[in-house]
């Protein structure tokens, strides 16, 4: 018995991909930084806790920020947050990071900066996801720049939630880093979220957001269109504004620059 | 074991207490032992319907605080073999319904009945969650319009999140759909929610639809469960709604318009 015990492997590697959060630092001043940290974990609470990230700090490379790094990384650890590497920086930040007890990604490893910069509506529409309403006017299209420090949309994960029950009236779904896929009817008053897509496979009565942490490329598909509310990237449509031919019918919601886009399939 | 058994709905005045009092005749007549108890606290009626006002001693909130032994404080039917009935108390409130309490009540029962039918107050607060935690099953009951269709589904998406059965993991409560005060002349018209729109939306099984029926309010008033009433449309609907909670397959009726003689066209009745 022990033998056959011992011939089964007890632990092995594997390379996978993950979707992770890049929190890119923007600022070289820490105290700054440490306030912004503040300020958004205290808009979203659920959102950032235990949410692993990977500071970036290619943006500040040339200052003198590595020798407050482990400092800040600390910060991030009591605020809830994991931080579990950085990327970016010279060899004075990689030792900051070994310090601090991170790892060092190079820039391979993960998508490129400068495509995730081409996402807007990024940074503060995190919110949604949290209280579940959306905030500000349905096209606020200006991406936040000026932030200190951009929470980053990571791109949706391989793989999906799927839900085969019915969401009832005042229940609400999120599907954190991934797409939605719901086999049954969402009710009037039930709240549907992603940050990739949402499939809907039988009547969607409720609220539906897409996208919920700045995915402009994320979809909303229906197979009966009777939303209250729908959603991409913070930027929302309330029934009201949709067009009656569309109503009852399959239909799937996507974002057009800073207009939603309600058609058909 | 008994089966344990919540008539709820969150919206009120839809007929939970007319349909708790007439499921429990109809388990009973059916040769069941059956206990229907009152867990609307502060707002008891339960006793109102089967007209048993005059013999509450003791209730539920007594049993509760051990001020009364659950056999002081059953009432036992008159009419009916098998039935008995634990009324609220009409004094306190809901916060007297202790986790534990209502447990070692619902415990105690489940030995010496077979069905415990829990009439659940109005609203998603306290009293009611009391009255759904502990179900196997569940009769939601729904008038056809779209306030008690949205509050029904809230429940429903209680039922299947914040009941005993949904925190240990055990098969999720049977959810029973039960139609009441439904006026198949009223759909025709368009003024109220058909059957098919109201299955559509909530997506459970049909247990039943009772038509509006002037035969309800006479026997609530009377205190006789409007079951006993054999002549009533709403009695013979609630008979074939317990025939199908035990299993039995029966059409549904009363959904169609009555067509009315040149006689009934003529003098309106």
């Amino acid at each position: 018995m022990t033998e056959a015990r011992a011939s089964r492997p007890v632990l092995e590697f594997k390379g996978r991909m993950m979707t992770l959060t890049i929190l890119r630092l923007l600022h070289p001043s820490v105290e700054l930084l440490a306030r912004e940290v503040d300020r958004r974990v205290k808009e979203a609470p659920g959102l950032f806790k235990q949410l692993p990230v990977i500071v970036d700090v290619s943006e500040v490379a040339s200052t003198d920020l590595h020798a407050d790094l482990p400092g800040f990384i600390e910060l991030l650890r009591t605020r809830g947050l994991v931080p579990i590497g950085i990327r970016g920086g010279d060899s004075r930040f990689r030792e900051a990071a070994f310090t601090a007890g991170l790892s060092v990604f190079s820039n391979k490893h993960l998508p490129d900066a400068a495509a995730d910069e081409r996402e807007p509506a990024r940074d503060n529409r995190a919110r949604t996801a949290e209280n579940g309403k959306p905030h500000g006017a349905p096209a606020e299209a200006s991406p936040r720049n000026e932030s200190r420090a951009a929470v980053e949309a990571p791109p949706p994960a391989a793989g999906s939630l799927t839900v085969t029950q019915p969401v009832r009236s005042g229940q609400q779904i999120y599907a954190r880093g991934t797409d939605l896929v719901i086999l049954a009817a969402v009710s009037p008053g039930a709240e549907v979220l992603a940050d990739g897509h949402v499939h809907v496979y039988g009547a969607l009565n409720g609220r539906a957001l897409a996208g919920v942490r700045g995915n402009t490329n994320a979809r909303i598909f229906c197979k009966s269109f009777r939303a209250e509310l729908v959603s991409i990237a913070g930027i929302y449509g309330l029934s009201e504004q949709f067009d009656a031919s569309l109503i009852g019918a399959p239909t799937q919601v996507s974002l057009q620059g800073d207009t939603l886009r309600i058609e058909p399939l | 074991m008994a089966k344990i058994i919540v008539v709820t709905s969150g919206k009120g005045g839809v007929g939970k207490t007319t349909t708790s009092a007439a499921i429990g005749v109809g388990l009973a007549q059916a040769g069941h032992r059956t206990v229907v108890v009152d867990f609307d606290v502060g707002l008891r009626n339960l006793d109102l319907i089967m007209g048993v006002e005059r013999r509450v001693v003791y209730d539920f909130v007594n049993v509760i605080n051990n001020e009364a032994t659950l056999h002081q404080a059953l009432i036992r039917d008159k009419r009916v073999d098998n039935l008995a009935i634990l009324a609220a108390s009409q004094t306190r409130d809901k916060d007297a319904l202790t986790d534990e309490g209502v447990e070692r009540v619902l415990t105690e029962l489940s030995k010496d009945f077979d069905y415990v039918i829990c009439d659940s107050p109005a609203g998603i607060e306290r009293g009611a969650l009391m009255a759904m935690y502990f179900a196997d099953e569940a009769i939601v009951v729904t008038n056809p319009e779209v306030s008690s269709v949205r509050d029904s589904d809230r429940v429903l998406g209680i039922l299947s999140s914040k009941t005993r059965r949904a925190a240990n993991g055990q098969p999720k409560v049977r959810e029973h759909l039960l139609l009441t005060r439904y006026s198949p002349e009223r759909v025709r018209r368009g003024e109220m929610l058909s059957v098919d729109d109201v299955r559509e939306i909530l997506a459970i099984e049909l247990l039943g639809v009772i038509p509006e029926s002037q035969s309800v309010l006479n026997a609530s008033n009377a205190g006789i469960p409007v079951i006993l009433d054999e002549q009533s449309d709403a009695g013979q609907a609630y008979r074939d709604a317990v025939a199908r909670l035990l299993g039995e397959s029966r059409p549904h009726r009363f959904l169609e318009p009555e067509k009315k003689g040149f006689f009934g066209r003529l003098f309106g009745s």
